[in-house]
């Protein structure tokens, strides 16, 4: 609970309407797209500037109140969730965009602009902002920074990291700092604009971000390749990498996957065969053509029984949306979706696919397997139903062992969901001791009082290692 | 207010009756947040979002949240329109949680004496019997003739009711052709070669306030080559007293409604107001508790068509060719229509094959326009911020034509235009524009 007098202070900075406590106001900010995690925060609070954002933050340090920023929810390690109770932040009214600067290149926003609406901006200015995670149509540029969240165009064109020139952050003691510019080279001291992003809203609270856009390609194509079997779908991914050509796109997505977004988007995908390459190259004409040949061979000799381009860019944005909607879909298939995010180098992507369905049928669970193959990024998503309680530990144990193999692979536990308070058990198998103290104590360094998202990222127990029989 | 002991019992009906699998089906990804408009219209709010309303009837369900007033205001804010279902890629059936719950809180919720009345006009007298409706004319015709502005502003609609009875008769002879109806034969041959034989579901306020409309149906379809019945028994569709927390009459009038189309062999069920087809092609799942009558309503079920999608189907717009005086026409599509029956593509295509019209696609036709049922009488403010977006919309594809499918959203097309003082631009149903062009 809040206090009477606290709650008072909350409301001179932010107005009656912007603060808000009742059960169903908190209780509908208690979740986000993570299952199982649910808890009640104390208040909602949506600031309409950067100094209310800069006064709620003393306001909260002073008094110990834990803050959760929240964009849209959408994120799946229970980032949003506040595990520890306090205030969430929203961003509703901070959601423009403030500058689209065709001479140096750039977009400056606030934090709550949702993702496809700045994409869409640019596009209209013949600009091009290239991270697009499925979530797009409802995720925030907030959230995009602080998860650092990748996306379809990952591969060729990076993740949101390599768009972020510059911020402007409010600090848990209120102080405003900016950081970067829209400068092309930057090494005065340490890289902070890195530091915050990926932070998970552990470090402060971003209020404004200055984006690097590039020029937008001039053609780009589409196509999928079918496999009747999943390994050598997964070889092709590593081969197109080794033969030189970096497309845009590369997901893949296997059988299950596929049933259920063509049952949700009924364009006709193929549903017979074992898993499919969604591939796409832009650029000048001569170039997507003589790469597409390239990546069709490849796929052919991998004994693809089909590869098929998309006819007209109606026919590529269907595919691209459906695709999109993998996650979402397999929650048609039963009660929990529980998904992970393991990533391994590109070289190892055949290898992962192999453990991940050997480990499946170890602990007898259903697994579906989609993601970002050419970023080596996939999602192994549970299909399972939390009231079970037997199979829900035999998930857990499933998943432990898919984090143990990409680590051994030379992977991480999360490619761009981020840890939040799921994976934070798992974070030092990843980090190894001296990497979790380095990060607590820039942590303490930043937010002494621990206001800033508490519970997540570190962990209090670190899970017990599993050692993978071979 | 809602007192303790109501809570509870809403709370106990919730675990009882509540679907947990639907309700565990949302896994809260919150694709479908853009397309909800009270989401939009509120700012933003969560607690007006469709993730935010299934959370909260989950949380319910769980004992995690006890229902009062502001879980019930979330509920009632939300106007029905189930944009947010095509855009859901778990397919969560929201639609189906939404009239659960509303039934539970409303059955279990003691009215005060006035607004008790007045249901018991609306849903027990007036809608189950058209007689009656032809007696004392609709809502609509009211609300139409009694300047929705000033008094949909002011008040809400139970409070408003029963003080404009006497003014709803007043209005009474201008609107109904009581006559015509009385005499409207039961059977209709096809012009021409016969391609299908249908029945058509008349309605109640299409039967009183837009005879007109369903004269032009019946026209088209005996164009399109339909040989047509038109089941006397026949009640009202149900969708009022489903979505208004009155199922269990919503049951008896389905009941009837198969009954009454049982009777004869026909290929469709016809229907012209999107809102009703809706709620005819769902009777399987209004009644899928009951063995005696669940596999009826599936056969019935299979049968319900609208308008556009046969006419579409049949070629209509090949066979005549159609033509109007050169216009900008646009489409605001019927939520219901679109969303449950998944008509979008005929009415447009229609309307495309024109001579004369240029059809210009609108920003967002896909998106509620406000009106949803009596959502406009309950919940002015807000409909009203809603229909405000849409004239904007409307008024960027300088169409003088605005089609609709269902005549909820027709009267609010007029509301939009007359409080934005459009003089040139009319609103129709797509029968009535249609049965022009072809003559
Ligand atoms: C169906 C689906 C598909 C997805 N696909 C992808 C994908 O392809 N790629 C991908 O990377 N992710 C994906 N995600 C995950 C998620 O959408 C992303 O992490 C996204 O960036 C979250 O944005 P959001 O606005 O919802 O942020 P939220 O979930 O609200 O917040 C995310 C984190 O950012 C913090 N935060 C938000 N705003 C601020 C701020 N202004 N200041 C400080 N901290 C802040 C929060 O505290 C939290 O830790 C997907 C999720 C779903 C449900
Ligand atoms: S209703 Fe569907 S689209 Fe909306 S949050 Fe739930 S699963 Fe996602
Ligand atoms: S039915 Fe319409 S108003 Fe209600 S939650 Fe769905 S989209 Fe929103």
């Amino acid at each position: 609970m809040i206090a009477p007098d606290i709650k008072r202070e909350f409301i001179n900075i932010v107005g009656e309407e912007n603060f808000e406590d009742s059960e169903v106001e908190r209780l509908v900010y208690s979740y986000d797209a993570t299952p199982n995690f649910q808890s009640i925060p104390d208040a909602v609070v949506s600031p309409r500037n950067t100094e209310e954002v800069s006064k709620i933050l003393q306001l909260c340090n002073e008094n110990k109140i834990p803050i959760v920023p929240r964009g849209s929810g959408t994120n799946l390690c229970a980032g949003t969730c506040p595990v520890e109770g306090g205030i969430v932040l929203l961003f509703k009214h901070m959601n423009k965009i403030l500058e689209i600067d065709e001479e140096n290149l750039t977009v400056t926003c606030q934090p709550g602009v949702i993702t496809l609406d700045l994409i869409h901006a640019v596009e209209q200015k013949g600009l091009f902002y290239p991270p697009d995670p499925s979530s797009m149509k409802i995720s925030t540029i907030g959230g995009n920074i602080n998860e650092n969240s990748g996306g379809l165009r990952g591969l060729k064109y990076g993740v949101t990291r390599d768009y972020v020139l510059g911020l402007e952050a409010v600090l848990p003691n209120g102080e405003i700092v900016r950081t970067g510019g829209k400068l092309a080279k930057d090494v005065a001291g340490y890289d902070l604009t890195r530091l915050f992003i990926g932070s998970e809203g552990t470090l402060g609270v971003i209020t404004e971000a200055t984006l690097k856009l590039i020029p937008l390609p001039e053609s780009k194509k589409t196509m999928l390749a079918l496999f009747q079997d999943l390994e050598a779908a997964a070889r092709s991914v590593s081969k197109i990498i080794a033969n030189k050509v970096i497309p845009a796109t590369l997901e893949f997505l296997d059988q299950p996957t596929l049933k259920v977004v063509e049952d949700y988007s009924q364009i006709g995908l193929p549903t017979d065969v074992q898993a499919v390459l969604l591939i796409e190259q832009d650029g000048t004409p001569e170039n997507v053509s003589k790469d597409m040949k390239v990546m069709e061979e490849i796929c052919r000799s991998e004994n693809a029984v089909s590869v098929q381009i998309a006819q007209s860019e109606e026919e590529a944005e269907a595919l691209r949306t459906a695709r999109r909607t993998a996650l979402s879909a397999l929650a048609r298939l039963a009660p929990t979706t529980i998904l992970e995010d393991a990533t391994v180098p590109r070289s190892e992507i055949a290898k992962m696919v192999k453990a991940i369905n050997e480990i499946a049928a170890k602990h007898n669970v259903k697994i579906c397997t989609f993601g970002h193959a050419g970023d080596g990024n996939l999602h192994p998503t549970c299909t399972t139903d939390i009231r079970k309680k037997d199979e829900m530990e035999r998930v857990e144990k499933a998943f432990a062992e898919i984090f143990a193999k990409a680590i051994e692979l030379g992977g991480t536990i999360t490619g761009e969901h981020g840890v939040g308070a799921m994976k934070a058990p798992y974070l030092e198998w990843k980090l190894g001791k001296s990497g979790i103290d380095v990060m607590k104590s820039i942590k303490a360094a930043l937010d002494p009082n621990n206001i800033m998202n508490p519970g997540k990222l570190f962990a209090k127990d670190t899970r017990k290692r599993v050692v993978i029989s071979k | 207010m809602m007192t303790e002991s109501e809570k509870q019992n809403i709370q106990r009906d919730f675990k009882e009756r509540m679907d947990e699998d639907e309700l565990l089906n949302c896994m809260r990804c919150g694709f479908c947040l853009p397309s909800c408009p009270t989401y939009i219209v509120s700012g933003y709010k969560e607690s007006q979002s469709p993730r935010g309303r299934i959370a909260l009837m989950k949380a319910v369900y769980d004992g995690v949240l006890q229902p009062d007033d502001e879980f019930e205001k979330s509920l009632n804010l939300c106007l029905g329109c189930r944009a947010c279902e095509p855009v859901c890629p778990s397919g969560v059936n929201y639609g189906h949680l939404l009239e659960e719950a509303r039934d539970i809180i409303n059955q279990n919720k003691k009215h005060s004496l006035p607004v008790r009345a007045v249901r018991n006009v609306v849903f027990k007298q007036l809608f189950p019997k058209k007689n009656n409706l032809i007696n004392i004319t609709s809502l609509v015709g009211f609300y139409q003739k009694s300047g929705l502005q000033k008094a949909a502003r002011k008040i809400g609609f139970m409070k408003l009711f029963p003080d404009h009875l006497r003014e709803m008769e007043k209005i009474l002879p201008d609107v109904l052709e009581r006559k015509t109806l009385k005499q409207r034969s039961e059977y209709f041959p096809p012009k021409g070669e016969k391609k299908a034989t249908v029945a058509f579901f008349s309605g109640c306020l299409m039967d009183t306030l837009f005879l007109e409309t369903n004269h032009a149906t019946i026209q088209l379809l005996q164009k399109a080559g339909c040989e047509i019945v038109i089941p006397k028994t026949q009640a009202c569709c149900g969708a009022l007293h489903g979505h208004s927390g009155e199922k269990e009459l919503a049951k008896e009038l389905a009941k009837q409604n198969i009954e009454a189309f049982g009777k004869n062999e026909v290929d469709y069920i016809i229907t012209n107001a999107g809102g009703c087809g809706a709620f005819l092609i769902e009777y399987d799942h209004l009644l899928k508790d009951d063995p005696q009558w669940s596999e009826r309503a599936e056969k019935f079920v299979a049968k319900i068509k609208d308008i556009t999608s046969i006419l579409y189907e049949l070629d209509f717009h090949k066979q005549f060719r159609l033509s109007l005086p050169e216009q900008v026409v646009t489409y605001q599509d019927s939520c219901h229509l679109r969303n449950v029956m998944k008509t979008s593509k005929a009415p447009r295509e229609l309307l495309r094959s024109i001579k004369g019209v240029t059809f210009t696609e609108m920003e967002n036709a896909d998106s509620c326009c406000g009106s949803a049922g009596i959502y406009n009488i309950v919940e002015p403010k807000t409909s009203m911020e809603i229909l405000d977006q849409k004239m904007e919309k409307m008024k960027k594809t300088s169409a003088t034509t605005i089609v609709t499918a269902n005549p909820g959203c027709f009267m609010q097309m007029k509301l939009g235009i007359e409080r934005e003082g459009l003089k040139d631009v009319k609103a129709v149903h797509i029968v009535d524009l249609l049965l022009e062009a072809a003559k």
